[in-house]
């Protein structure tokens, strides 16, 4: 089953013409991605990896049924983007673009709930499910189709989680990265309520940081869980006042801090790893 | 991008919000000029990008311009709160009746901005009850309308001709949010003085991301050197108080990072944040800068995804040869190309370590050993 995309998903890609847009498209066909078409203003009837190429992303939904797009936009038009794809009908936006404006954001949010669509990001490396489909950034090789459910805030940590899953054997039935933004489409209790449906998922990891009140506010619904959740957070060393990178990342008056979220996710029932790589042997415990 | 208090009054006062009267002032007998122009008593307020100001000192009074230059004489460079003032603001001196809170911030959970009053001004709005603070989140597509201004003066018990003049500043300043592309503005405190609404201190914080769309605006970094060297080259910079220069590629392994070095009794000296895909230019730039704060030794921490890891072999290499490594490096290195990696690390006697604990703790035992040297 796999939760958000899975084999049938047809994707657009916008942007696609870009270096990054490009290159990535060539990597999400390789591991099996339905990318139906691209969009890049002005440069329609062009080919990029074999894909055709339009100026909206109405032709790319009318000639392809296109249902999830990846963005591949600059930060300055990636609102335009995003807006356009909602517009067109497509129900799962993943934006990968960071430096997106914290207003922009915020008024994507607004029109995709208006749309009952789902947005992934800004400031993602996207989802994956592994053996079936993936729709972003991530390296293809780290992943193997399984019954752990990933989602992260961060991308390479959660690659360094997610490696570490597969080397002890634990492959993953979707890994969903929301983004390391203030305000991004998904929160972590959206993607454990879809993990706790989810047939193919046995157990879930979720990756945290420091900032925010995110993982608090997942702690109260995973208290209800019939999954075992495990959880590492990063950030247990930074100053507070300090923007460590992701825009979320920042203690600010005392609130998000690593103790407030490790007793808030172990007083909900989660196992809490110190180290990133004690989450494989916490996922061994919780599904013995 | 943080404005300072100054600059988020003439903000203000631009888009009809009322402010004391006074003017900045960079040094004593500019201060006691504004005191003669606008008439003693005045408020002479240090221009810091920290809160509180008031407890540190950093907020005094004087009755007289001369008063007002030997203040500002005392305050002027000297630091509060850990940033050295350089300029002072001088304001009338209010009389005040009651103090109000007035906020807009980003709700994160709801994805909206949110107005956050209180009755009770003058403090951290965290330390205010939650019981007494009035949260409304605003609707972004459709704006704030006067009649949920009005709404919210009317939830804070205000009435007549200060509950006008509140929905008034309210709705000011939502716009103020919105064209500023702000994180956060405030009044605080809003302050009640006879029949007038008057917004004795204000913050504005501005997305910084949101800059290309306000070039006109003011510079105003609370960056270190070392920092703004760094993020000139385009990476993210911290700088921290340890010994163990660390480089790693994402927000979050960069974290990770840090804390594995502090589970094994070390200490970061900074947070470098290479990114997804750094070229080896950039990289190699960052490197030296680390090399040049004299660290006891560097960590540098690769999971490429993006990022490839003959690209980092190569920066480190760049920076050996051109202008050595005189300090203690651990790399881990895997993911992307990595055989193309390590194979080149080792061309040029660099060992690369696959696993982070393993990497991790050898970094902490070398900067022991070169702190012992």
């Amino acid at each position: 089953m796999a939760i958000l995309i899975d084999e049938r998903t047809r994707v657009v890609v916008q942007g696609i013409t870009g270096h990054q847009g490009s290159f990535h498209t060539g990597q999400m066909i390789d591991y099996g991605t339905r990318v139906v078409a691209g969009v890049s203003p002005g440069k329609e009837g062009q080919e990029v990896r074999g894909v055709p190429v339009y100026d909206t992303v109405e032709a790319a939904v009318e000639k392809h049924g296109a249902t999830a797009s990846i963005i591949f936009v600059p930060a300055p038009f990636t609102k335009d983007a995003v807006l356009e794809a909602l517009d067109a009908g497509i129900k799962l936006v993943v934006v990968i673009t960071e430096h997106v404006p914290l207003h922009d954001a915020m008024e994507i949010m607004a029109r995709a709930r208006l749309k009952g669509a789902t947005i992934i990001g800004p400031n993602t490396f996207g989802v994956i499910s592994p053996g079936k489909s993936k729709i972003g950034i991530m390296p293809n090789q780290i992943y193997t189709p399984g019954r752990v459910g990933i989602v992260a805030r961060s991308g390479t940590l959660s690659y360094e989680i997610a490696a570490s899953l597969t080397h002890a054997g634990f492959g993953q039935s979707t890994v969903v990265g929301m983004g390391g933004d203030r305000v991004v489409g998904l929160s972590f209790i959206d993607v454990l309520k879809m993990f706790e449906q989810d047939k193919e998922t046995e157990a879930v990891v979720l990756v945290g940081e420091i900032g925010g009140t995110a993982e608090e506010e997942a702690a109260e619904y995973i208290k209800g869980m019939s999954k075992p959740v495990v959880a590492y957070l990063a950030g247990k060393h930074a100053p507070p006042g300090k923007r460590m990178g992701h825009a979320g990342a920042i203690i600010e008056r005392g609130r998000g801090t690593y103790q407030s979220k490790v007793e808030a996710l172990e007083a909900a029932g989660a196992r809490v790893a110190a180290l990133p790589w004690q989450v494989a042997e916490l996922v061994r415990e919780a599904l013995r | 991008m943080k404005f300072f208090e100054y600059m988020a009054k003439e903000v203000f006062r631009e888009r009809g919000i009322p402010t004391p009267r006074g003017r900045v002032a960079a040094s004593p007998g500019e201060a006691a000029q504004v005191a003669a122009e606008i008439g003693a008593p005045v408020a002479i307020k240090s221009q810091v990008l920290a809160g509180g100001r008031g407890k540190a000192g950093g907020i005094r009074f004087a009755d007289t311009p001369d008063q007002a230059r030997e203040v500002a004489a005392g305050l002027l460079g000297q630091e509060v709160r850990g940033y050295r003032v350089e300029r002072v603001l001088v304001e009338e001196k209010l009389q005040i009746d009651r103090e109000l809170y007035l906020g807009i911030a980003v709700d994160t959970a709801r994805k909206s901005p949110l107005v956050i009053a209180s009755v009770h001004g003058g403090v951290n709005i965290e330390e205010v009850p939650e019981k007494d603070i009035v949260k409304r989140p605003v609707d972004i597509t459709l704006g704030l309308y006067p009649y949920f201004a009005r709404g919210i003066a009317r939830r804070l018990g205000l009435e007549g001709a200060i509950a006008r003049q509140f929905a008034d500043i309210l709705t000011r300043l939502y716009r103020i949010f919105r064209d500023y592309d702000a994180e956060l503005v405030e009044i605080n405190p809003l302050v009640i003085s006879g029949d007038r609404l008057i917004a004795a201190d204000g913050r504005l914080n501005i997305d910084d991301d949101a800059r290309f769309r306000h070039q006109d605006l003011p510079e105003v970094s609370e960056a270190t050197e070392l920092e703004r060297r760094v993020r000139e080259i385009g990476l993210s910079y911290v700088e921290l108080d340890g010994d163990i220069a660390v480089m790693a590629n994402g927000a979050g392994i960069t974290m990770a990072t840090i804390d594995v070095l502090a589970e094994y009794g070390g200490r970061a000296m900074n947070f470098l944040d290479a990114g997804g895909g750094a070229a080896v230019e950039p990289m190699a730039k960052a490197m030296a800068v680390l090399v040049s704060t004299n660290p006891k030794a560097i960590f540098v921490n690769i999971f490429g995804g993006i990022t490839r890891c003959d690209d980092v072999a190569n920066a480190i290499v760049t920076v050996k040869q051109q202008q050595g490594i005189p300090v203690p490096l651990v790399v881990r290195l895997v993911g992307t190309n990595e055989d193309k990696g390590v194979a080149i690390l080792r061309e040029h006697g660099i060992e690369a370590f696959r696993d982070m604990g393993e990497a991790a703790r050898k970094a902490v035992e070398l900067a022991r050993q070169g702190g012992e040297r």
